[in-house]
């Protein structure tokens, strides 16, 4: 199921401006991997490049390689498509599609994929929501839109819809950054979880969120704003919180910046 | 009742039993600004509901006389005798043409338009979206008689041809029958239908092109994340969000085909009084736009006119209905729509 993520020489621009310069790093699979870096080093863009999302936007463009498993995903032969079918990503401010009911959304990657049968259908929405930890507060009203739940369910919900597809990689772009305490409780729990089946990627701005949920942590930095992003440091998230080799790292990690 | 934004004294001057004071969403502070504009606001209202309502009055006043003296059923007869001391007449061939004309136009019109509006806003490149746009807004904004006009001249000397294969193709529904050897004329419903279509496909691009481009980014990209294609993207994310939108605009479009006058004065032939009844497209007529204003000299003695705001009031009628069918198709949806 999960994959091994191992990025080399990446560079990402928008139009002309390089957002990330040469960054390579290994992500291992069943683990929880955490960027942490001062806003606008580039943590959000790399995690899009992991699943090609990144060249949705107008002008986006990668330079370097990502290969999950030794399959590069720029490989000129893959379909952009798949990619993002094999690797799920969850986005900073939940995103249930409105007009559809929590079950419809739970089961539209499914449909995507072609999936009909209604009681197959039924079973996987009730097995992602399972696993998202939200299955108990809305198998009651799966026919209600999912706009009608609070912050902290609505992610859920999106995590569900991610999962249901079962993704090998799951991406996270700071999750938790508009819930309240006690939704971001839910879903770093949930994070511990999921990490035993999913290769799982997390930007998040709150040090003691990465401390608390990753294995291995990434810092990154930029030199001055306008020049890219650099992975600056990587490391088993214990020795970077602890002891990091960095200096920068040691100054962000204590407050001293960011 | 004090404010929460600052109390000032004209909040508890003015209010000793307890009425009077703000309502509405109760954000107002009965401040003089506020009460200026409530009360501003409420007139208009007001004014609004009482012009319509003294219109509808007004209309039924001048329609009821001719009514009681008319000979024939008002809502089935075809007949249009308005003369006279034994007047007959009816609307069922004006409201049949009317709908079949403007229901040929929307669905000729709505998917072109649609699909004119996806293009520009989800596969486009941003060089040719942008100009696309304003030209798309300036066309709609081109009044609608020259899009009719040229319709008319581009299609006319087709039409007759294109006639003649849907009516081999589906002239076992009785809606392209031939029964009254209208294939080859160009004075036919089928033919006002298209050049209504040509007549409203501007604004109602204009309009869906507008909600497509306001998809939130979130939608399309929650999407896209799940692997959907383009395609996908566009169903699972830009339709449903752009859907309220649509039906508004093919509204207004439709609002706008029924009520035009001048092309279907000019292209459509008029049946004679005791014309057959035909369900067939491929047949002349009159709507009820075409059949006041073709008429406009005859507005002589009450009766007459009294029948012809008769027909005028069904379809003040007819748009009313639509309009109300439309909304609370929007609002069946709008608890999936935050
Ligand atoms: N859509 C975009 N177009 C152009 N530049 C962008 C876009 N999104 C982000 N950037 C730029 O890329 C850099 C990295 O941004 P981002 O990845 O969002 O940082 P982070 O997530 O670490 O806060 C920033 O300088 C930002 O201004
Ligand atoms: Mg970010």
């Amino acid at each position: 199921m999960a994959k091994r993520i191992d990025v080399k020489d990446l560079n990402v621009f928008y139009g002309s401006f390089k957002a990330i310069e040469d960054v390579s790093m290994t992500v291992e699979p069943r683990s929880v991997t955490a960027f942490i870096g001062p806003s606008g080093c580039g943590k959000s863009t790399l995690l899009r490049t992991l699943n090609r999302m990144h060249e949705v936007i107008p002008g986006g463009r990668v330079e370097g390689s990502v290969r999950l498993d030794d399959a590069d995903i720029y490989g000129s032969d893959v379909d952009p498509v798949a990619v993002r079918r094999t690797v799920g990503m969850v986005f900073q401010r939940p995103n249930p599609f409105p007009t559809m009911s929590i079950g419809d959304n739970v089961a539209a990657g499914l449909r995507l994929n072609g999936m009909k049968d209604k009681k197959i259908l039924a079973e996987k929405i009730e097995a992602s929501l399972r696993s998202a930890n939200l299955w108990n507060e809305v198998k009651d009203r799966l026919s209600k839109p999912g706009a009608g739940l609070s912050g902290g369910q609505q992610q859920r919900l999106c995590i569900a819809r991610a999962i249901a597809v079962a993704p090998q990689v799951l991406l996270m772009d700071e999750p938790c950054s508009a819930l309240d305490p006690i939704s971001t409780l839910a879903i770093e729990d949930l994070i511990g979880e999921l990490k035993s089946t999913y290769t799982i990627v997390i930007v998040t701005h709150n040090m003691q969120q990465a401390a608390r949920v990753s294995d291995r942590t990434g810092f990154f930095n930029l030199a001055a704003t306008g020049k890219p992003g650099r992975l600056i440091e990587m490391d088993d998230t214990q020795k970077m919180f602890s002891n990091p080799t960095e200096r920068t790292t040691e100054d962000y990690i204590s407050g001293r910046f960011g | 009742m004090s404010s929460t934004t600052g109390a000032s004294i004209v909040d508890q001057a003015r209010d000793p039993l307890g009425n009077n004071t703000p309502q509405g969403d109760r954000a107002s502070t009965g401040r003089l600004g506020d009460r200026l504009f409530g009360g501003t606001a409420k007139g208009a209202g007001v004014l609004v509901i009482a012009l319509v309502t003294l219109t509808a009055v007004f209309l039924l006043s001048q329609a009821l006389p001719a009514l009681g003296k008319n000979g024939a059923n008002f809502l089935t007869s075809t007949e249009w005798n308005v003369d006279g001391s034994n007047p007959r007449f009816g609307i069922a061939n004006l409201l049949w043409v009317t709908v079949a004309s403007s229901v040929i136009a929307m669905i000729i019109a709505v998917p072109v338009g649609v699909c004119v509006a996806l293009f520009i806003t989800q596969y486009s490149p941003p060089w040719l979206s942008q100009p696309a746009a304003g030209l798309i807004d300036l066309l709609a904004a081109v009044p609608s008689i020259v899009y009719g006009i040229w319709g008319a001249f581009v299609f006319g000397p087709h039409i007759t041809g294109l006639q003649n294969v849907v009516n081999t193709l589906f002239g076992w529904l009785p809606f392209f029958g031939n029964e009254t050897g209208g294939v080859s004329s160009s004075g036919t419903i089928f033919f006002i239908g298209i050049v209504l279509s040509i007549m409203v496909l501007p604004i109602v691009t204009a309009l869906s092109r507008e909600v497509f481009a306001q998809t939130p980014v979130t939608h399309k990209e929650g999407a896209l994340a799940l692997g959907a294609t383009q395609w996908e993207m566009i169903r699972t994310a830009v339709l449903p969000f752009g859907k309220p939108g649509v039906i508004s605009a093919s509204m207004l479009g439709l609002g706008r085909a029924l009520g035009e006058t001048v092309a279907v004065l000019i292209i459509l032939s008029s049946l004679a009084n005791d014309t057959k009844w035909s369900w067939s497209v491929f047949n002349g007529g009159e709507t009820f736009a075409s059949k006041i204003a073709n008429n406009a000299a005859e507005f002589d003695s009450p009766q007459k006119s009294g029948a012809f705001i008769a027909a005028g009031l069904v379809l003040f009628i007819l748009t009313f209905v639509v309009n109300a069918i439309a909304r609370v198709v929007i609002e069946r949806r709008k608890a999936f729509s935050e």
